[in-house]
């Protein structure tokens, strides 16, 4: 009793310490609590919470995509370059940049998966690749001059609610839904916890792993369509350094970087707590460089959370 | 907190002073297991000592007691008159005793000269002197009738010259005694004549040589006397001379047969063969041909490294297979994947249970729905009535003991786990399951559990292949037996003609090289 009891709380630790935050936070500055900033956090974690679905996949699964803020940026670059320059309808731009984004991220799975390389590599490799390549199409200038109605998915509301933070709240939930519904979801969870066992109870490692991080690079591709159309123009440097905060809100949310465990419900609390760490240092004027100290520390209190609890310091009495 | 780990005092006893090393009366319990009871021997100064037992009789605690990998629980441990009552790896290397075990201690991307100086390298300064470690290589082997270049990478040697370096390195570091863990299990027929070369070398030197193997015509042909060790227990000493192979056989596998196994209705169908193999090779193996029918256990029997567990996985799909034949239920099969295997009917329950056949963070309902889940979804979502019925069905079939379904898996006692891997593959559909040493680490009564599933398994139509490392298991399980040694099938029995004796004379015999 006493036990389930304790992993209940450790479970949603994460939640806990959301809140305490959150309070402290209204505590420090009251224009934190007012519903308009809370709207605008939520639409500042939108991009971050997309992504972050896709990277909580690959991360259950022991990888890493490093590859995700390039992604963004080629999305970015491109689904501006098909609307401007290439007279493209606003759907079809989008659905071409969306299937470029999940080609980049079959690439690296085929990287990771069939050629076997380490994913902190094959990602790597590929995040170099596709900044250039943005770069290079976008000639270093940044492209705008969109439709009007592009601007709806990252500026327009629903009643109250932002159209990102609805967007984002169906991607949590697909991820959610996939994690514990469907069969490959358990496959996630199988091939992070043990490959060779999973390979020898008829799991096909190499086409789950291929399939994860098309998915990495899919969601990361939606991710910057929110971002170019909240933006309204195509920055060559739009996604640089974007996925070390996917990655932070990932391992934040308690998926355990060695693979394996890990919930979507719990990747929102990261989401949330490093967006009101930012909106709140923000609102404090904390500089930038201090928000990268803070942001730094906080992925080392998490990895070294998990790390602790993998090698049994924190399990023994 | 815990006392010094081993006390040491010089002896008086002049007597026993030809002895290099002895081992008395040394016991090693774990939990649940006696590793060892009470084992006595000693080496003479510049003897080659054999050491042979079956699978299990605790050669290789033994030998690690001498080296620190194993603290015994009780018993002594006198070198050069010096008493230990256990070592530890600086101990060892101080006082002369050298291990060359089947995995080598060397690094790949090193030279052999400075494999041979590792952890030691002469130095000039604060940089390492090369011309003189290469030098000095170059004399160390000479010394042994080497021939390495010493700036050779020691990952470009072949295994039997990478063993040369470890041994050279040992001499070089004046051990007085080397063990040796089946020296000549990797190695081609050449190499092991320039290693018996070595060791005789050695002996004329007075180095004292512990030499473990199953090849027992090496052992007549290296030793001056063979220790014969049994399920833990040292039975007898002898001379080499004066011993003949039956002798040690009967000597290996003496023991009365008392564990009682399940009844089993006969169940055979002669006349449907499920699995064939035609020359079969792959994986290390070669030519291998049997038949097994519906309804039969087939027993593999066989020494650790024989390729039991090799051959398991060709059949089942995850090691490729390079010639030869599968044939199941008639039709000739090409499994390039487990689930390639698992779809045709095939199913392993692997000899690491932790490792390879469950998968301990994750719930016994999962683990079982794990192969069938394409199954049991409809556009990809689970139908997790289906999956909860199939759990619970598995659960009562299979007596597995657990307060839920959702209980992960390594909460589980091992047979428990080991039930929960076989839910899965029955409720896979299985045919042919292959069993890699499904009892092994598993306490009595649940051994007994496994033997019935066993039973019904075939009773109701399934056919099974049993590896087995036990030989009462082995023999109490099957219905025939086929025994490999290195590779080779090297005889079959049936269930009247069973003997301890006769399997490990096939067990041990060593073919081609």
């Amino acid at each position: 009793m006493k036990n389930t009891i304790v992993s209940q709380v450790k479970d949603k630790a994460i939640w806990i310490v959301f809140i305490i935050l959150f309070i402290a936070f209204a505590f420090a500055n009251k224009r934190f609590v007012s519903p308009s900033n809370l709207f605008t956090i939520a639409r500042q974690v939108s991009m971050y919470g997309i992504a972050a679905v896709g990277m909580t996949f690959v991360i259950l699964i022991g990888g890493i995509d490093l590859a995700a803020g390039s992604i963004i940026t080629v999305v970015n670059v491109v689904c501006a370059y098909l609307m401007v320059e290439m007279q493209f309808s606003m759907v079809a731009a989008v659905l071409t940049s969306l299937i470029l984004a999940a080609a980049i991220g079959a690439l690296n799975g085929f990287l990771v998966a069939k050629i076997a390389m380490p994913a902190i590599i094959a990602t790597f490799a590929t995040q170099i690749i596709f900044e250039g390549a943005a770069y290079l199409l976008s000639g270093g200038t940044p492209v705008y001059g969109f439709d009007e109605r592009f601007k709806i998915i990252g500026q327009g509301y629903v009643g109250p609610v932002p159209v990102p933070v609805i967007i984002m709240a169906l991607c949590f939930a697909l991820g959610a839904f996939i994690l514990n519904k469907t069969y490959f979801g358990r496959y996630f969870y199988a091939v992070g916890g043990n490959e060779e066992a999973s390979k020898l109870s008829g799991i096909r490692v190499k086409g789950i792993k291929f399939l994860i991080y098309t998915l990495s690079g899919l969601f990361a591709g939606l991710a910057g369509i929110v971002m170019l159309s909240r933006t309204n123009s195509a920055q060559p440097t739009a996604g640089k350094g974007f996925e070390f905060d996917v990655i932070t809100c990932v391992v934040l949310g308690g998926v355990s970087v060695s693979g394996g465990f890990g919930k979507i419900s719990n990747v929102i609390a990261g989401v949330l707590i490093i967006g009101i760490l930012t909106n709140g240092m923000v609102l404090m004027n904390v500089s930038s460089y201090t928000q990268m100290v803070v942001k730094g520390l906080v992925l080392i209190f998490a990895v070294g959370f998990d790390s602790l609890q993998n090698s049994g310091v924190l399990t023994k009495a | 907190m815990v006392a010094a780990p081993y006390f040491e005092k010089t002896r008086v006893l002049k007597m026993n002073e030809e002895y290099v090393l002895e081992l008395q009366h040394i016991t090693k319990i774990y939990p649940g297991v006696v590793a060892l009871k009470d084992v006595s021997l000693e080496v003479k100064k510049g003897e080659i000592l054999a050491l042979i037992g079956e699978n299990g009789a605790g050669k290789s605690t033994l030998i690690k007691t001498c080296s620190g990998a194993v603290i015994p629980t009780s018993g002594k441990i006198v070198v050069n008159g010096k008493e230990f009552s256990s070592m530890t790896p600086q101990l060892a290397a101080e006082n002369g005793i050298a291990i060359i075990y089947q995995e080598f201690n060397n690094v790949k991307g090193l030279s052999a000269a400075e494999n041979l100086f590792l952890g030691n390298p002469i130095k000039k300064g604060f940089v390492i002197d090369k011309k003189a470690m290469e030098k000095e290589a170059e004399k160390a082997f000479a010394q042994l009738n080497i021939k390495i270049n010493p700036k050779t990478l020691v990952g470009d040697l072949t295994v039997g010259y990478q063993q040369m370096v470890e041994i050279a390195k040992a001499i070089k570091q004046d051990a007085k005694v080397l063990i040796m863990d089946e020296p000549s299990a990797p190695l081609t027929s050449a190499e092991v004549e320039s290693l018996f070369k070595i060791c005789e070398l050695l002996k004329a030197k007075g180095v004292s040589i512990i030499y473990i193997s199953h090849r027992l015509e090496e052992i007549f042909r290296l030793s001056d006397r063979i220790v014969v060790l049994r399920d833990g227990q040292y039975i007898k000493t002898l001379t080499t001379k004066e011993s003949h192979v039956d002798e040690l056989i009967h000597l290996m596998v003496g023991r009365d047969l008392t564990e009682s196994y399940p009844e089993r209705k006969k169940c055979i169908k002669e006349d449907e063969v499920v699995l064939e193999l035609d020359n079969l090779s792959g994986n290390g193996n070669h030519d291998i041909s049997l038949k097994l029918r519906k309804g039969e256990v087939l027993g593999l029997g066989g020494l650790v490294g024989a390729g039991r567990t090799e051959l398991a996985q060709v059949i089942f799909g995850s090691a490729e297979k390079t010639g030869g034949k599968i044939i199941f239920n008639g039709k000739e099969i090409h499994p390039r994947s487990p689930r390639e295997a698992i779809d045709l009917g095939i199913a392993l329950v692997p000899e690491d249970r932790k490792r390879h056949g469950a998968l301990l963070d994750i719930s016994i309902k999962n683990n079982i729905s794990m192969p069938i889940y394409k199954r049991i979804s409809k556009a990809s979502v689970i139908n997790s009535k289906t999956e909860v019925d199939t759990a619970n069905k598995y659960k009562k079939e299979l007596l597995i003991k657990t307060p839920s379904i959702n209980q992960d898996v390594k909460n589980l006692s091992g047979g428990n786990q080991q039930k929960v891997i076989l839910a899965k593959w029955l409720a896979a559909n299985s045919e042919l399951i292959i069993f890699d040493e499904p009892t092994r680490g598993i306490d009595v009564g649940a051994k007994f559990e496994i033997y019935k599933l066993i039973n019904a398994l075939v009773e109701s139509g399934k056919t099974i292949l049993l590896i087995s490392s036990e030989m009462e298991e082995l023999m109490g399980m099957s219905d025939r037996i086929i025994v490999l040694a290195e590779g080779h099938m090297t005889g079959e029995l049936k269930k009247d003609s069973f003997d301890q004796k006769a399997i490990m004379r096939m067990a041990s015999a060593v073919v081609g090289g």
